[in-house]
């Protein structure tokens, strides 16, 4: 198909590669370097889409970030991607879109009913209608409402794509590659500075590729294309295009997003998707331009309804008309350069101007071309259904309060200008406070927050003489300030036409018996009428207005409707605009892909993997893994088609019958040295620590301040001054931090050392009545007998070559041992347990049984010393000193730690003896009772018994010392359960502790 | 992000650090008797100001030091920084 609206000549696209793409199933062609919104406009196609809430038709409204219209559902490489900007996105060859929020289609629209019923549906509707009955919310209105609004659909697959991030450093951060940008990045490259300048779109130079000016002896975009190549050779300048600064944060650190590939069929290997910058600038320049203002008059919404400044960028950078008997309606002097672009084309514009007599030097060039020109005329109703066919337009009084006689003019497009908004965003975002500066009707940035400075049109100005002129400035001022470097640069000569003042005029009054609807937020579908009724119900703040009728709240975040509800608001109101004052701008500025915001920190990247040294054995072993924190331990070793229950069953019998080995790497080590280390320990545990000898170890607690127990361990002294303190596995960082706080700031006196040695070291636990036959076989040379190497004791040795270093200290409740040697012999002593612990049946066993053991010994664990019990809970207060102060003993005589009735832990066994107990139950005394169920206690948690051959749990129940013998029931109401149990002591194993010390 | 000034590294980006809290709480001397009050306000009892605040950070990532910061609770300026045992002036 030919696309009936390219011109034959001009654009900045390649003609000679034609690309082709589908839209709602239908196959067009366009060039490289269009969007996907030029061409489909270069072949006619103007109707996209249906409005958020009336469904009414829709088509394109901007050429970019701007756009409220045009969103489409985007499909590309067998991936897909909602709400898609037309406007933004570059066509490529195979590209395919589609309409969202129509059905079935976007010719017949089902849900374009709600537009007959649109008096039925005025601002905060919702609120008011789908009020009552409540049951009926989640059941049908609401899966009602999801249906009818909402935008593209998000895809449920997993992304294959990458998206990267980086963090960049430099002097001065551009945004925006404008006059401003280039002419501030040019004169601070020279000057050695360290440049980052992005541009949001593909091509540089902003206005200057549509602007009919001369800098030096060259076109604006001539000009704008030297600068960028002498920009890009430069080794301190970073040039990036596609990539939106989006979000300014504290300390001036920004944040921008690359599209790396978006505008390619398929990312190329070994490429990301997008890349997301986190900048940390000295210096921040925002030159982002300005958007045009849309006029708000009768059905202002029909497709073929664009800003004149789109119209122009259409025709000037992709070749393309957006209609062939176009009007052009302004209230200002933009309006006419595109009315004489189409002109230069061949096309017919008529202009309709607000103003009275305007003069200026483009106006006269209007005049001259022979463009129609009716001044003091207005645009009252746009008329067609889904593209404008024609105008209704009358005279408008000088006051702008009385339309003459309505005349109807055919037309296929309405070109509007209602002058120009500043991109004030990053600078708000900075938290620079914004004032109105009324010559312009608009907001600009007040005094600078942080280090940032906004140029250009941004800043309200809006002759390139004088942009270029304060951009130099800006450019080398700033970047002399950092690199003592003054490079002068001689400002070019520049040629640009001087423009007339613009009309404070920019809402057409409504004649009289008509009621047509005037949109001031096109993609919310919020116009003049529903603002009116949320000021009668009392609505003031505009925060509020913004909420009850959603305008500015979509996904265009109201760049072209946020200036004109305040206009609004202010003249119903009778108050000036900075009265009113504005919404908060919050970053991003354009929507940002969730994926680029992630990065490469999903699935196993979204944490670090530590694995132990001994890992490729378990995993030679048929180990299956947990995650423990950031490690992988093994869970159980599958031997032929067990399951978990039945492997970890298997694996703590052998513990309790023959010897077992477990990895126990994971475990937090600190090495604490210094004169001052046993007093350090004396004050972090409960127990008392000045008189441990040398190669001994001792069990202690750790508080909290507020007296919760914070973790547990062994500690050995390993010489004079030397201390090895061992933590659980996931509190080793906290505890490490503990100890730096109170040797850095609390007691800063005291001479001690800390540092993590959990890598530095490889641990293997030898428990089992057998475990010391093995020792002698792995130490042949020491004397590991119960007097050589009593329980609580500690040796260094030499295992065949290898410092080791033996503690006997027990988590199984049997006969134990743990064997620690550097990590990068963790390995060879592993296979040497292995290998000589044969002729004693060892086995390894993973974190399971290791569970298996400790509970039916009564140990506890992380379940239970879970940040909100105390000693007593967890039957440690007998490790609490009474001669000494600790961290966290002033706190213990609280009257909820001291009650008669606190809870403990306890023992739990099911009377079938076959039940097994869900960790997280709740404990009751009576199942039948009515809810709320006085809960008692909670299981912390459960095992089957390998001593006893039945379940067993283990529980902190209220007033446990006195429950021990009292039958009660377990309730989980999310496993469905309710058992009845005996409580019984939490020593279900070797109560009198025999086997750790024979 | 915020950007601290490590007294001992210099420069870095928040994400290298972690918060501890106001910076002018003095834990009560190990033995010493003192009222329930005292104590409850040492363990608990913090203001919540709007503006300048002495806070500690730890350098996590990095030097591992724990550090003052004079920082503006409501904009986030940061006025100057301290190794733990230096004097506040």
């Amino acid at each position: 198909m030919s696309q009936k609206f390219r011109l034959e000549n001009g654009g900045l696209i390649n003609r000679d590669k034609k690309l082709s793409f589908k839209f709602n199933g239908k196959s067009y062609y366009g060039y490289e370097g269009d969007t996907l919104a030029s061409a489909l406009i270069a072949n006619g196609v103007h109707l996209v889409g249906r409005s958020f809430k009336y469904h009414r038709p829709r088509g394109f409204f901007g050429a970019g970030v701007d756009e409220p219209y045009a969103v489409v559902q985007l499909y590309r490489n067998n991936e897909t991607e909602p709400n898609i900007k037309a406007t933004e996105q570059e066509l490529f060859e195979g590209l395919e879109a589609k309409s969202v929020n129509c059905w079935p289609s976007v010719n017949f629209d089902i849900g374009a009913i709600n537009n007959f019923l649109k008096i039925f549906l005025p601002a905060g509707f919702y609120y008011k209608t789908f009020m009552w009955p409540k049951s009926f919310w989640y059941r049908v209105y609401e899966p009602f409402i999801r249906k009818a609004a909402g935008l593209g659909v998000a895809s449920t697959k997993h992304d294959k794509e990458r998206y990267e991030h980086k963090y960049e450093y430099c002097d001065l951060l551009i945004a925006g590659s404008g006059p401003s940008g280039l002419a501030s990045a040019y004169a601070a490259a020279k000057n050695g500075a360290r440049v980052i300048l992005a541009e949001d779109k593909p091509r540089f130079g902003g206005s200057l590729l549509t602007s009919d000016v001369n800098i030096g002896n060259q076109s604006g975009e001539d000009w704008a294309n030297s600068i960028i190549s002498e920009l890009k050779e430069m080794p301190n300048v970073i040039v990036k295009n596609r990539s939106q600064v989006f979000g300014y944060y504290d300390h001036n650190m920004l944040v921008m997003s690359e599209k790396v590939s978006d505008h390619l069929p398929k990312t190329k290997k070994h490429h990301p998707k997008q890349r997301l910058w986190y900048i940390r600038a000295k210096e921040v320049l925002i030159s982002s331009g300005s958007i045009e203002r849309p006029l708000v008059f009768g059905n202002n919404d029909t497709p073929g309804v664009m800003l004149s400044s789109a119209a122009k960028e259409y025709l000037k950078v992709y070749g393309v008309l957006v209609g062939k008997n176009p009007l052009v309606f302004t209230n200002n002097d933009s309006g006419y350069e595109t009315a004489i672009e189409f002109k230069k084309n061949g096309v017919n514009p008529i202009i309709l101007d607000s103003r009275v007599n305007p003069q200026s030097e483009i106006i006269d060039e209007a005049i001259n071309l022979g463009i129609k020109i009716k001044f003091s005329h207005v645009v009252v109703a746009a008329q067609g259904y889904k593209k404008v066919s024609s105008a209704d337009i009358a005279k408008i009084s000088d006051d702008k309060k009385q339309l003459g006689t309505i005349e109807n003019i055919k037309c296929d497009c309405i070109c509007v200008s209602g002058f120009w908004t500043p991109t004030i965003h990053l600078a708000s975002q900075s938290g620079n406070k914004t004032k109105f500066k009324e010559e312009i009707d608009a907001f600009v940035p007040g005094t600078s927050k942080q280090k940032e400075t906004t140029l250009g049109a941004a800043n309200g100005i809006f002759t390139l003489e004088e942009t270029l002129k304060s951009s130099f400035t800006a450019g080398q001022d700033l970047s002399k300030k950092i690199t003592n470097k003054d490079n002068k640069i001689s400002f070019p000569n520049v040629v640009e036409k001087i423009s007339s003042q613009h009309d404070k005029f920019w809402c057409v009054p409504l004649p009289k018996g008509k009621s047509y609807k005037r949109f001031l937020d096109f993609q919310n579908d919020v116009a003049v009428s529903d603002i009116e009724i949320a000021l009668k119900e009392g609505y003031r703040s505009i925060e509020h207005v913004k909420r009850y009728t959603t305008l500015g709240m979509a996904t265009d975040q109201g760049k072209t409707s946020n200036l004109n509800g305040l206009q609004l608001v202010s003249d119903i109101e009778n108050k000036v605009v900075p009265a009113v004052g504005h919404t908060t701008f919050r970053p991003p500025y354009t929507p940002i892909s969730i994926g680029a915001i992630v990065g490469r920190e999903v699935g196993k990247h979204s944490k670090p993997t530590r694995k132990s040294p001994m890992h490729s054995w378990h995993e030679k072993n048929n180990a299956i893994f947990v995650d423990a924190g950031v490690w992988l331990r093994p869970r159980y070793y599958k031997q032929g088609s067990e399951t978990l229950f039945e492997a970890s069953k298997r694996e703590a019998k052998n513990v309790r019958t023959n010897v077992g080995v477990c990895d126990v790497t994971t475990l937090g080590k600190i090495d604490i040295k210094g004169p001052d280390a046993a007093e350090l320990l004396n004050r972090v545990y409960t127990n008392a620590w000045l008189k441990l000898p040398v190669g001994k170890a001792r069990y202690g607690v750790m508080l909290r301040e507020d007296g919760i127990v914070m973790d547990d361990g062994t500690t050995t002294r390993i010489s004079e001054n030397h201390y090895h303190m061992t933590t659980t596995t996931a509190q080793a960082a906290n505890v490490l931090s503990h100890l730096e706080y109170y040797l850095q700031l609390v007691w800063p006196e005291l001479n001690v050392n800390v540092v993590s040695t959990t890598e530095q070291w490889a641990g293997a636990a030898i428990a089992g009545p057998k475990s010391r036959k093995l020792l002698e076989k792995l130490f042949p040379n020491n004397d590991v007998s119960n007097e050589g190497l009593p329980f609580m004791g500690y040796m260094e040795s030499d295992l065949f070559g290898v410092k080791a270093r033996i503690f006997r200290i027990s988590f199984s409740g049997e006969l134990a041992y743990e064997v620690n040697v550097e990590s990068n012999n963790g390995q060879f002593m592993w296979e040497k347990i292995i290998e000589l612990g044969q002729e004693f049946q060892v086995q390894p066993y993973g974190t399971e049984a290791l569970s298996t053991l400790r509970i039916e010994m009564g140990h506890v664990a992380g379940s239970e010393l879970d940040g909100r019990t105390i000693s007593y809970d967890t039957s440690l207060e007998g490790l609490i000193s009474k001669k000494k102060d600790f961290i966290g003993k002033r706190s213990l005589n609280r009257e909820a730690f001291t009650s008669s009735d606190r809870q403990k832990i306890v023992g739990v066994v099911p009377l079938d003896k076959k039940t097994s107990i869900p960790e997280g139950s709740h404990l009751v005394k009576d199942a039948q009772a009515p809810l709320p169920n006085k809960k008692l206690g909670h299981i912390s948690a459960s095992c089957w018994s390998v001593e006893h051959d039945n379940p067993f749990s283990l529980a902190i129940l209220k007033d446990g010392k006195n429950m021990i013998g009292e039958k009660l029931f377990v309730m989980s109401p999310l496993k469905n359960k309710v058992i009845p149990v005996e409580i019984v002591s939490s020593h279900y194993v070797d109560p009198k502790g025999e086997r750790v010390r024979s | 992000m915020l950007h601290i000034k490590c007294p001992h590294c210099g420069m870095r980006s928040q994400n290298e650090f972690s918060y501890g809290g106001d910076a002018s709480v003095k834990r009560p001397e190990l033995n010493k008797e003192i009222s329930d009050e005292e104590w409850d306000n040492f363990v608990y009892n913090r203001k919540s100001l709007r503006g300048k605040h002495l806070e500690l950070w730890q350098h996590l990532s990095g030097c591992r030091q724990w550090i003052k910061v004079e920082r503006d609770t409501a904009t986030h300026e940061i006025f100057n920084t301290y190794k733990a045992d230096e004097e506040i002036t």
